[in-house]
Order: structure tokens, then sequence, then C-alpha cells
């Protein structure tokens, strides 16, 4: 069974790589996909550590709620693991 | 609002919620423009010297997406696509000492002093 996780809600002031409209969101792990420097950390010229990104699979009635054309349909995003609550 | 709290709001957080302007993913929005255009020799240009900038190790496109978001909303609305990109890149190379503003201003005014046209303007 595929992992669940949930987005952060958190809104640090500046550059940051979780759209704010999946924030507090749940989906589940659909592949890992390796290791990449904080691009959060490279955007200021600075040393970045590589960190876990996944790709996150959520559904269109978890993101939009009622607004959903079609509520099963699903949504793929790229999000670090930093951003990701294990559930 | 006192003025503290308005300039943080000006520096690109657009609501009480966190969300920062250029964050526009499911927010209401009109028809997406269709159009096809070409770029002009100047916006190539640009978009060349990203390229060499992030080859040379100056710094990444990271750093281009973070100049952009913190130019706020007025930009998004004022300067076209690659001046903003422009205006990012020098952002960037100034941060990373690649050259001084006082270097940059000097070139600035011999290359003007040229003339007007690209051709005026090339070196020799």
């Amino acid at each position: 069974m595929a992992e669940r996780v949930r987005v952060k809600t958190m809104s640090p002031p500046g550059h940051v790589r979780a759209p704010h409209y999946l924030r507090g969101k749940t989906g589940e792990i659909e592949r890992p996909l390796g290791a990449y420097k904080n691009p959060e950390q490279l955007a200021y010229g600075l040393d970045a550590a590589p960190k876990e990104l996944f790709r996150v699979r959520f559904t269109m009635a978890e993101i939009w709620g009622d607004r959903a054309e079609r509520a099963e349909d699903t949504l793929d995003a790229e999000i670090y693991a930093h951003w990701l609550e294990r559930l | 609002m006192d003025s503290a709290a308005a300039s943080f709001y000006r520096c690109g957080m657009s609501d009480t919620d966190g969300r920062r302007w250029h964050d526009m993913g499911g927010r209401d929005a009109g028809p997406v423009p269709k159009g096809e255009h070409d770029f002009a020799l100047w916006e190539k240009r640009v978009d060349a010297l990203m390229m060499l900038c992030s080859g040379k190790g100056f710094f990444t496109v990271d750093g281009l997406r973070r100049a952009l978001e913190d130019m706020g909303e007025d930009a998004f609305e004022t300067m076209t696509y690659y001046e903003r990109w422009m205006a990012a890149v020098n952002q960037n190379l100034v941060e990373q000492g690649v050259y001084t503003l006082e270097e940059l201003g000097t070139r600035m005014e011999e290359i003007a002093q040229r003339g007007d046209s690209y051709g005026e303007a090339q070196d020799g």
C-alpha cells in the first residue's frame, strides 16, 4: 500500500518549492526521485545539502473539494522531503 | 497596518495566509493567451546570458527564480518577461561579486555613447 503524506502548511517568506495550493493536502508517494541539492538554499547562492525528492499523487477531490470537475482524477507534484509529513 | 508590516506585504506577501504573489496555482484567472510570438535579438541574448551564467557556476536557475519572485507583483505587471529576467540576472551577478555596480554603470555609459543601434554599439 502506498505511503501517505501530508504537505506541511508552513509559509516562510522566501523562495520555497511547495506550491501554496497543495499545502495541508494529503497524497500518496508515487515514487522516489532521488536526492538533489536543496533549491531553497541554491536560490540564495548558498551551499546546499542534497534533499530527497518525491513524486506525490493527489486526487482532485483532495485538492479542490466540491469544485473538482472529476473528483477521481489525480495530479502529481514533485515535492522535497522536508515539506512532507508521513502519516 | 504599520509601515514595517506594509513593507513586508509589498515584498511579496499578497495574503494573510502566507501565499506570495507569484504562487498563483489554483487562483481564478482569465483565458490563456495562445498566440505565438517571436523573440527580439536582445531577448535571445538575455536567455543565452542565463545559460552562460549557469554554465560558469555563477548562479543557478533557482537564484533567477528567487530574484524574479522578490521583484514583486508590480514588476510582473509593468515589465516584460525578459526585462524581468535581465534584472534578475543582474541581481544575482552583483550578489555573487562577478562585477560591481560601479563597473556596470561605467560600462553601460561607454556603450550608450557609441550610438543607439546594434551596429553602432558593437565593439570596434
